[in-house]
């Protein structure tokens, strides 16, 4: 009975070893493709990498670092690169990310396309500049019950140059179960400060990333991370800027602000930021202080549900009503909103009826 | 008929192949691997591509399959693993068929795209693993009866697509199309194979 058990244990675990061994064995010896040329660009950059695996990972080993949040199991869509020529045919896991106008452009998610032959590819400019860094937490601090400001110092490589407006991947580390994830957070600190990288990072209840900052992640510990990614950020026009925020959506606006005030921009802003009660609340005395150092600066919280008892004097309502109550009409600003998905869409809709174009609305959606 | 392991005559072979594409035939006697039979039925050429690439693993898993019942289940006694084990055997055949069509043809690869894998679970190819250790076979035969239930499988599925591609849906009521009147149009030739069934017993 007993050697029964054993035996078919036995079996079954070395069937599964010998198979996965011969599968790995014939992987290396049948899916070999030599070295392949990818050429980025229209020749600005051409890649010399072993075929066989996919387009992310060869641009990856190469230093180039495509966006992608979900690990390449076609799932999150931001890797999407424009594939020129030796992609082959559009896959049952691409096909639905991609619109008609982006298959007529030969977009691809780079994580499902493999590299089987000499490519050519487009990518945006600012990729190229894309590192991965390792850094060490400097500060975790509290700013409010569900938000923190985390300052990694970078290690190596020492410098991340960036824009104001621009986001990092912060890679999170297995733990309780779960896996190590890529996740979203722009920088808040000015691009002066390029030895480190501040973040304002809220609580997502149970989200994988946003807990294992909060609970895991501890001051000196080590980080890894990539970026700079994005296009958020100011533009070089000198139209007056309306900062449109909610909770964590502060990050990129906060980096945005310190910039204007070291480059000494004279442009005019106005910064709404919205929150459910005056607790949720966080950097407002140095915002009130830029007021006084920026040429003309108001900062405009707005609290939606602020006990009516309570000792605010500020503005009460949805961020959206005080906008449209104080700046009535805005056809001459350019506007820069973030935040989540939602607050955009109804901010959007504010924006457009009070007179700006939609190419003067920048966002960043933290979806 | 007792199977002799020396020596395999070239008519019993042929028996074995005949029995196994028609009077057994493993959809539309059997009944196996109707689902991917009804997704991919839609065109001929896709049936005809379906339909080798399971001949080829029906065959070819036959044989595997053979020699790890009689080498290693029977002797090992652990006979009650055999449907796990067959799982497995497939299984890992088909990626490795996945991987040389893959780099010998990406147009055959993109063009099977999902059905490749799915041959694994394709009921068929584990029904044909099953009945070939339930008949006294040794291993030439059990390649043959692999080789004839795929071809059976084969024929019965270009037959339905060729059927289907003829079919004007417009006449149909809307319930019906698809998948319905397939199901329909295999029964009624499944009834015709089963005239086949007293020519050949084994
Ligand atoms: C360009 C960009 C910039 C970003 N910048 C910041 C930033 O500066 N600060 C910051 O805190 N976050 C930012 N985010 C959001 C961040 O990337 C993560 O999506 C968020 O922190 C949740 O990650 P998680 O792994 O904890 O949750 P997950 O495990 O991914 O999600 C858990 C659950 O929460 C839901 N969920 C995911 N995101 C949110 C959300 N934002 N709000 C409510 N529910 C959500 C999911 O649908 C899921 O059901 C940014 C996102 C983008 C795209
Ligand atoms: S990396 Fe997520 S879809 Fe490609």
């Amino acid at each position: 009975m007993l050697t029964g058990i054993i035996v078919s244990v036995l079996f079954l675990v070395g069937c599964g070893l010998v198979f996965s061994a011969l599968l790995l064995l014939a992987e290396r010896r049948i899916l070999r493709y030599g070295p392949c040329a990818i050429e980025i660009n229209d020749g600005k950059k051409t890649l010399e990498v072993d075929g066989g695996g996919t387009l992310l990972a060869a641009l990856a080993e190469n230093d180039i670092f495509i966006p992608s949040a979900c690990g390449g199991r076609g799932t999150c869509a931001y890797c999407k690169v424009r594939v020129l020529e030796g992609g082959g045919t559009i896959g049952p896991v691409e096909a639905p990310y991609l619109s008609p106008a982006e298959t007529k452009e030969n977009v691809r998610l780079s994580c499902q396309v493999k590299v089987r032959g000499n490519m050519r590819i487009a990518i945006p400019e600012s990729l190229f500049s894309i590192r991965r860094f390792r850094g060490h937490v400097e500060h975790k601090r509290p700013l409010t019950r569900d938000i923190v400001e985390v300052r990694i110092a970078l290690d190596d490589p020492a410098e991340m140059p960036f824009v104001a407006g621009q986001y990092i991947q912060l890679e999170s580390q297995p733990y309780r179960g779960r896996e190590s994830v890529m996740r979203a957070y722009s920088v808040s600190s000015p691009p002066s400060d390029t030895r480190a990288v501040e973040t304002v990072i809220r609580l997502v209840p149970d989200g994988i990333c946003t807990t294992w900052v909060f609970e895991i992640l501890r001051e000196g510990d080590s980080v890894q991370f990539s970026g700079p990614y994005g296009e958020f950020r100011l533009s070089d026009s000198d139209r007056p800027c309306l900062f449109i925020a909610g909770g964590s959506g502060m990050a990129p606006i906060w980096s945005m602000l310190r910039d204007m005030k070291e480059k000494r921009s004279r442009r005019s802003a106005v910064y709404f930021f919205g929150a459910l009660t005056q607790a949720d609340l966080f950097y407002t005395e140095p915002l009130r202080q830029l007021e006084k150092e920026l040429p003309d600066f108001r900062y405009v919280p707005a609290l939606s549900r602020e006990p009516p008892e309570s000792d605010w004097s500020g503005e009460r309502g949805m961020i959206t009503d005080v906008l449209a109550r104080r700046i009535p009409d805005m056809a001459e600003y350019e506007a820069y909103l973030c935040g989540s998905p939602g607050m955009i869409d109804a901010a959007i809709k504010v924006l457009q009826s009070g007179g700006i174009p939609p190419d003067r609305i920048f966002y960043d959606k933290f979806a | 008929m007792t199977p002799d392991p020396h020596s395999v005559p070239f008519l019993s072979l042929l028996l074995v192949f005949v029995s196994a594409a028609f009077t057994d035939n493993i959809l539309l006697v059997r009944f196996l691997g109707l689902c991917p039979c009804l997704g991919v039925s839609k065109k001929v050429d896709a049936s005809v591509g379906l339909g080798l690439a399971v001949t080829f693993v029906t065959a070819c898993t036959a044989v595997l399959n053979y020699w790890v019942y009689r080498y290693l289940l029977i002797p090992l006694d652990i006979v009650y693993l055999r449907l796990i084990v067959f799982i497995v055997v497939i299984a890992a055949f088909v990626q490795l068929v996945e991987m040389v069509v893959e780099r010998l043809s990406e147009r055959l690869y993109q063009a099977l795209g999902i059905f490749l894998p799915l041959i694994t679970v394709n009921c068929a190819i584990l029904g044909t693993a099953l009945f070939m250790i339930a008949r006294p076979y040794n291993a030439t035969q059990a390649f043959v009866f692999g080789l004839g239930s795929g071809f059976g499988w084969l024929v019965a599925i270009t037959l339905i697509g060729g059927i289907r591609e003829k079919i004007d849906e417009k006449h149909v009521p809307p319930g019906l199309r698809g998948p319905g009147l397939t199901l329909i149009v295999i029964g009624i030739m499944s009834l015709a194979f089963v005239v086949f069934s007293g020519m050949i017993k084994l």
